[in-house]
């Protein structure tokens, strides 16, 4: 396997029990890029996003991330990668603060660097004014900003993030991709699952994924050549309906 | 080290903010140590006392005389009958009733010995024996009182040999049962609390989708079950404070061992405990079914543990299976050190025993916590 | 009529789906009364003493050889003199010493009197008392035997009858505790958890919007918990008569009706705490503070009410657990009737029409 490539995966499969939910999927994906995992509710996109962030064991199949193996070395994976779930998983009844440093805790940062970090982070999702509330009292918009953040504190080399603009307002998911452009810009990695079709359109590459597998994968407007449309959404459905 | 404490300042932050929880915390052990106590109690008191007298002689009068003057009886009710005394224990109005015959006082006289029937409502045969006891005791007192009074003379040429027992009652010689259970109960509240808190603690960062969070970052198993405990752990030193405090000040018990001993034992109970309550976490999906499966055992191991019946008079099998049950090593050793005084070479088999299992119970939480599934 | 059965059988599917809280409900019941009936006693048997024998002669052993074969002591131990008691009390596992004086046999033939000492481990004071009384009683009766059957004269000499419970044993006193803190639990706190999720779930406003009745809706969820309540009534009766020996000196039919009139008291219970209740945590709360530890505690399930202090025995009237007690005692053990429990009867019924109306009212509101 090449080394330009931060994400690798051959056949990657998951049973539970007789049912593929994610069934040999094989993709690459390279340094810096913004990956689009799409694919309808159910269709296996978080099962397969877990194993590669280490915290689900494939079944079959190879898979790398950052160089290391999703079987054997998932506490090295860890240590490469941020995470933003589906649910959103910052503690309510802590403050926005205490979030923060005690993210930046587990991952080992060091106090210093963790009040830096804080202090910029706080400055630039403009939370000066309720950095000392606790979480739960924030609206979901301002919640994933910066949970979003929250996921880049250690400088991970790619950022997984699980439907992150699920249930927010169209001017607030517009705000967060910027804040993606802007960490790839930086060189991060991104790896996102979506079902909003809109979203694709910002990625560099896409895959879509039915019923645990991957039917098409390549920049949206190639795949919009390809089906001879002018929508990812009409893709989808394309590739939905069979 | 620096990131289990990053856990450690957040879950006490958790807990000090969780305003449902923080009564429970500290109010809830309070009222439990000052109610159970009380409610709590074999000490037999207020005996409803009934009696039907046939003779109403003074010899028959004078013992009902003895049974009124007593602290444990109440009250006698008089009963024209043995049917209506009868009647009136089916109602549950008597625990107990005497019958004095016909000829009680002419049957001491010339026989020199009377019958006298007890009958005691038995459905609760651990406070009927004491009742039994009771009465017997006020009888010998109202024999040795008669006997001189009925002797004629020449009943003292026939001498009786006497075996004179002497009970002697060591380290409670009032018989307070306040005494013996105040110290049972500081162990359920020690162990309730932590128990319940840590077994659900898991599974609530399990439900409220943090856990998945913690799970992704590179964080070592162990530093995060540590970090988890800690908090718990000081928890439980500080009930046990509260509770002797309490213990101290409301009922007076006393405390004859070494205080360090008492501390350095429930360090390693309260160990224990979180480590069966992590497991639990770790085993179950959701905050109820942790509720359920902790209260299950809970109430096993309470009523299990010598708490309130004696561990003796298990069967065999029973006492076996109690070798299993933290609950009943905590109970014996805080009896143990503050009621008896006893030193360390007193507990070292039970303590040892707790280590051995702590260790195991938290191998277990530490092994069974999968970051990865 | 047709929509309500087919909405009792979802709450069934829903009960029997949960299979770890179906194991609490019924391994719970059957756990506890089997460890109430065997394992649980305050019978004292085993007890383990030991023996101090200053004196060494023919009389001591023969008293030591009676102790040894009653069934209520294990010698386990000699000690050689009384420092050795202090150690032993320490270690936790001796209750008892017996120390004979010097020359005892000597003393009761000379002086026409010995002296016995029986050293108990107050700590716990009914188990020394108990201990003290059955070795004394031992000793009595060897003092017969040197007596040759003379007793001191004048003596008033006792007959004790255990009415109910002749053997004393203790699962009399544990079967109708058990059978009531388990209808508690089944009955008030399932109904009250199940109904508060179906409100955290946002389930609830979707049934009210149903064609069905909001009495429907209530009593179709609490249907499935009667059923399973009187499953479990009826396990607990057979165990009880069955593997335990315990008589029904009642009436049967009447034991079941007024079961069932606890259930449904239970069931308005748990419905009253949904009401209040807003979480699935906040019912499970108050259903254990508030319901389950008041049943065990101060019901007269294992300790007597007429020990306790007065404010206590006074809150005990309010507890609807006090009074089916009181009322399965009577017909399972004294063998009484409706003639002599009215008056248990007529209050569990007006408790529950309280709480039945409290939570109408309760319930109207919130719908408003």
């Amino acid at each position: 396997m090449k080394t330009d490539y931060v994400i690798q995966a051959e056949n990657l499969t998951k049973l539970f029990g007789d049912f593929a939910a994610v069934n040999r999927i094989s993709f690459h994906v390279k340094a810096g890029e913004i990956f689009g995992f799409l694919g309808a509710n159910g269709a296996g996109k978080t099962t397969a996003m877990k194993m590669l962030i280490g915290i689900s064991t494939p079944s079959s199949g190879r898979a790398t991330v950052a160089g290391f193996d999703v079987y054997k070395e998932t506490e090295a994976i860890k240590k490469n990668i941020g995470y933003m779930s589906q649910k959103f998983a910052l503690y309510d009844d802590l403050t926005v603060k205490e979030n923060i440093s005690f993210y930046g805790g587990i991952y080992g940062l060091s106090k210093k660097a963790v009040k830096e970090k804080s202090h910029k982070l706080i400055e630039e999702l403009n939370l000066q004014a309720v950095s000392n509330s606790l979480v739960g009292g924030l609206p979901l918009g301002w919640k994933q900003k910066l949970a979003f953040s929250v996921a880049l504190l250690h400088d991970p080399k790619i950022v997984f993030l699980d439907e992150p603009t699920g249930g927010v307002d169209p001017i607030t998911r517009r705000q967060f991709w910027e804040m993606i452009y802007k960490a790839a810009h930086k060189g991060t990695t991104i790896f996102v699952t979506t079902h909003y079709m809109d979203e694709a359109e910002y990625c560099d590459r896409v895959s879509i994924m039915v019923n645990g597998k991957i039917e098409a994968l390549d920049t949206p407007k190639r795949l919009k050549a390809h089906y001879k449309t002018d929508t990812m959404n009409e893709v989808f459905l394309k590739l939905a309906r069979g | 080290m620096t990131i289990i404490k990053h856990i450690i300042k957040k879950e006490f932050k958790q807990i000090f903010r969780n305003k449902g929880m923080l009564p429970i915390i500290f109010i809830l052990p309070i009222l439990q140590l000052v109610i159970l106590s009380n409610a709590a109690t074999y000490d037999i008191q207020n005996i409803t006392f009934g009696y039907v007298d046939a003779n109403n002689t003074s010899t028959s009068r004078g013992l009902i005389e003895k049974f009124e003057a007593s602290n444990y009886f109440n009250v006698a009710h008089r009963f024209a009958s043995e049917n209506e005394a009868s009647n009136a224990m089916q109602k549950g109005l008597v625990d107990v009733y005497l019958t004095l015959p016909t000829r009680f006082e002419q049957d001491l006289q010339k026989h020199q010995q009377a019958q006298l029937g007890v009958f005691i409502d038995a459905i609760d045969g651990a406070a009927a024996g004491v009742i039994n006891v009771y009465v017997s005791q006020i009888i010998q007192q109202y024999n040795k009182h008669i006997t001189p009074q009925l002797s004629q003379p020449r009943d003292a040429l026939e001498k009786i040999h006497r075996i004179e027992s002497i009970p002697l009652f060591w380290y409670n010689e009032t018989l307070n049962y306040k005494t013996f259970m105040v110290p049972g109960i500081l162990v359920l509240l020690v162990t309730m609390i932590t128990l319940f808190l840590s077994g659900m603690n898991i599974v609530r960062e399990k439900e409220i989708g943090t856990l998945e969070q913690i799970n992704v970052t590179p964080i070592r198993k162990s530093h995060f079950i540590i970090g988890k405990l800690f908090p718990f752990w000081v928890l439980g030193m500080g009930l046990l404070t509260i509770g002797i405090v309490l213990a101290k000040v409301i009922f007076n018990v006393p405390m004859l061992g070494n205080l360090g001993l008492l501390y350095a034992y429930t360090a390693i109970y309260v160990l224990l405990i979180l480590g069966i309550g992590l497991f639990i976490s770790n085993f179950t999906e959701t905050q109820q079914q942790a509720m359920f499966i902790a209260w299950f055992f809970m109430v096993i191991f309470i009523l299990m543990s010598g708490l309130f019946t004696p561990i003796e008079s298990m069967p065999k099998w029973a006492q076996t299976l109690t070798a299993f049950n933290p609950i009943k090593y905590y109970v014996e050793i805080i009896r143990m050190v503050m009621l008896k005084g006893s030193g360390f070479t007193d507990v070292l088999p039970q303590a040892l025993k707790t280590l051995a299992y702590a260790i195991i119970m938290n191998g277990l939480a530490v092994w069974s916590y999968k970051k990865t599934t | 009529m047709k929509k309500f059965i087919g909405f009792v059988k979802k709450e069934f599917f829903h009960i029997y789906r949960d299979k770890r809280s179906l194991f609490i409900l019924f391994g719970m019941p059957i756990a506890q009364i089997l460890l109430f009936g065997f394992a649980i006693t305050n019978e004292i048997n085993h007890v383990d003493i030991a023996i101090l024998d200053q004196s060494n002669d023919v009389t001591t052993k023969e008293i030591i050889n009676n102790i040894a074969a009653s069934k209520h002591f294990n010698i386990v131990d000699v000690l050689q003199d009384e420092t050795a008691i202090e150690t032993v009390f320490k270690k936790g596992k001796i209750k008892a010493v017996l120390q004979f004086e010097n020359m005892f046999a000597k003393n009761i033939t000379k002086e026409a009197q010995a002296n016995v000492q029986i050293l108990t481990d107050a700590t716990d004071p009914n188990m020394a008392n108990t201990i003290s009384n059955y070795i004394t009683s031992i000793l009595k009766k060897q003092q017969q035997d040197i007596n040759n059957g003379a007793f001191t004269p004048y003596q008033i000499i006792p007959q004790s009858r255990m009415v109910y419970n002749a053997e004393l044993k203790s699962v009399y006193m544990f079967v109708p505790g058990v059978m009531t803190v388990i209808l508690m639990l089944v009955s008030a706190m399932m109904t009250s958890i199940s109904i508060t999720r179906e409100k955290e779930q946002g389930t609830m406003e979707i049934l009210l919007v149903s064609p069905l009745k909001p009495y429907q809706v209530i009593a179709g969820k609490v249907f499935p918990y009667i059923f399973l309540s009187v499953i479990n009534a009826m396990a607990i009766v057979l165990l009880s008569i069955f593997v335990f020996k315990v008589p029904v000196n009642g009436s049967l039919f009447f034991l079941a009706l007024e079961s069932v009139l606890f259930i449904i008291t239970s069931l308005v219970l748990g419905i009253l705490i949904s009401t209040i209740a807003a979480t699935q945590q906040t019912a499970m709360m108050i259903s254990l503070m508030g319901l389950m530890l008041p049943t065990i505690l101060l019901s007269g399930f294992i300790f007597p009410i007429s020990s306790m202090p007065l404010p206590l025995q006074a809150i005990s009237n309010i507890i609807p657990a006090k009074w089916f007690i009181v009322i399965v005692k009577g017909i399972m053990l004294k063998g009484i009737g409706l003639g002599f429990l009215l008056k248990e009867t007529l209050i569990l019924l007006a408790m529950t029409l309280i709480y039945l109306g409290i939570s109408v009212k309760k319930y109207k509101i919130r719908l408003e």
